[in-house]
């Protein structure tokens, strides 16, 4: 299927070219082709199963954790192909750092998950990690809530803020792109919105990709927005196009809740 | 009142007649089951406590009609369920972390848990005639080494059933979580799911230490018996399991007085494990 990409993007992050991908013999996503942009939000919206989660999840391959999937053609993070195997897969993730879609704290303290990602990668002295994890904690928005329990299991947390925790975890060791999986399909509306409020902004500092069901919400806080349906992608524009003058029917039907 | 409701009355008092039946079978089942338990324990208190004096927590086994108390064979049990433990234990996580994390679906997985399913369902004195042929006969003598190959044989059917159950009911997104910050795996493993799973992970193993601690088949055949207050375990030695089967059957009342305060200690014991396994299980938040 055609696809139609924005004529003037700016600087792209992760270029998807020619992306199959098949869960057994299923194919799942057919001749992917996207740009997304470094340092602003882009959201991938469709209806479920549609491919929005399996494309995220080539971006850290954390498909490869499953021996019968598999990803064919590329995917270029800053130029580079990420899928080629001369490419640490480690290392890869610490630049591309995910938040799933139910929150998964370790079973440790508040502190210590935190520093458990910073310990794969760095070895901090107590002072810097104690600032480290202060700084990934307040950039969540999560410090004053937390700072006085440190100690505390991460699982006595509330869900929004064990999901605020995860984003925190995933920030601290500093990667470039950061991979949301619905983060916010298992929370509150106040949640929600605290999490919204954190993306946009995060995007000052890391490409931001978003899977998302809620159109609101692909709405309020992406700049780019994806519309993708049965392994297509139909759509890849500014989310104000996308949502105000979508330049295919089936994009419109869908956003529009005309959908078959 | 409505003809629907009419309708509705007659299959609605036969309901609650059958759950009225049902309820008093249930109840009286359960009720059997307690009764014989509480039996149970009730006679080994009253049985037991008569026995339990300080000499027999500190004197060695006596001959007939002497005094005497059960403490070589108290140590001795305790010295061979701890080893046997340690040895098991290890075998059992490791086994277990393979089967759950490493290759759940292969062949190799598969027939491991069918030989261990086996294993775990083998009758006891099947492994104790095992330990008998291959190392006391070998060695031409009865050893606690034996008895604690023969124990550890059990423990580790169980440390593995236990670990990978364990394993499993972790939650994939904790696993993915943890490979997605760029964890390695054996990192996921140790800092992420083994921790996860710690609480069922030692309730199984105490339950293998609450189930080898009153094994007698095994030790028959392994460790035998020791009248005396041995740490060698290449000489025979005395367990309470043992002791307990040699003195009930003995027609001398201070031996018979002497096996039922070891079946009250074993019992105190298992049921204090029992209850160790429980408080723990349920502290898994």
């Amino acid at each position: 299927m055609e696809t139609t990409t924005p004529a003037a993007s700016p600087a792209s992050k992760i270029s998807v070219r020619d992306l199959n991908f098949f869960y057994g013999k299923f194919h799942a996503l057919k001749g992917i082709n996207l740009d997304i942009p470094e340092n602003k939000v882009t959201a991938f919206i469709g209806p479920s199963g549609c491919g929005k989660s399996t494309l995220l999840r080539v971006f850290n391959r954390m498909f490869e954790l499953y021996p019968d999937q598999r990803a064919e053609g590329q995917v270029l993070l800053d130029g580079e192909n990420l899928l080629t195997s001369k490419q640490d897969v480690a290392l890869l993730r610490a630049k591309v750092g995910m938040v799933f879609q139910k929150p998964t704290p370790f079973p440790m303290s508040i502190y210590d998950n935190i520093a458990f990602g910073i310990k794969l990668f760095e070895s901090l002295n107590a002072t810097d990690m104690e600032e480290r994890v202060e700084w990934a904690l307040r950039k969540a928005a999560l410090w004053t809530e937390v700072k006085d329990k440190l100690k505390q299991s991460g699982s006595s947390l509330s869900g929004g803020q064990q999901q605020r925790l995860c984003i925190a975890r995933g920030i601290a060791i500093k990667p470039e792109v950061l991979l949301l999986d619905e983060p916010c399909s298992a929370l509150d509306p106040i949640s929600t919105a605290k999490i919204e409020e954190l993306i946009t902004e995060l995007k000052d500092d890391y490409t931001v990709v978003i899977v998302t069901h809620n159109m609101q919400q692909a709405a309020r806080c992406s700049d780019y927005t994806a519309y993708m349906y049965l392994g297509d992608l139909v759509e890849f524009g500014s989310t104000e196009q996308m949502f105000f003058k979508p330049t295919r029917k089936e994009t419109e039907d869908y956003i529009t809740g005309r959908f078959g | 009142m409505s003809v629907q409701d009419d309708r509705r009355r007659g299959p609605y008092l036969r309901r609650k007649r059958v759950n009225i039946i049902a309820l008093t079978l249930s109840l009286g089942a359960m009720g059997f089951g307690l009764f014989w338990l509480f039996w149970i324990l009730w006679e080994t208190l009253r049985l037991g406590l008569g026995g339990m004096t300080l000499a027999t927590l500190t004197q060695m086994t006596p001959p007939p009609n002497e005094t005497g108390g059960i403490a070589n064979a108290i140590y001795g049990s305790f010295l061979m369920v701890l080893l046997a433990t340690f040895v098991g234990t290890p075998i059992g996580i490791m086994a277990g972390i393979y089967l759950a994390e490493y290759d759940p679906r292969g062949w190799l997985a598969s027939v491991t848990r069918f030989v261990n399913d086996i294993l775990l369902s083998a009758p006891s004195i099947v492994i104790g005639l095992f330990v008998y042929a291959v190392v006391v006969a070998r060695f031409k003598s009865f050893s606690g080494w034996a008895g604690v190959i023969a124990l550890a044989l059990i423990v580790i059917p169980v440390v593995i059933r236990t670990t990978e159950n364990m394993l499993q009911l972790i939650p994939s997104g904790m696993r993915e979580a943890a490979y997605a910050l760029g964890a390695p795996k054996w990192k996921v493993i140790t800092s992420i799911t083994l921790k996860a799973a710690r609480a069922g992970v030692v309730t199984g193993i105490l339950l293998a230490v609450a189930r080898i601690s009153g094994e007698t088949a095994p030790l028959l055949f392994t460790a035998l018996n020791n009248q005396f207050w041995t740490s060698n375990l290449n000489d025979p030695m005395a367990s309470l399991p043992v002791t307990i089967f040699k003195f009930a059957m003995s027609p001398y009342e201070n031996w018979q007085q002497l096996a039922w305060a070891g079946v009250l200690l074993i019992t105190i014991t298992v049921l204090g494990l029992n209850i160790l396994a429980r408080v723990m299980t349920r502290q898994k938040d």
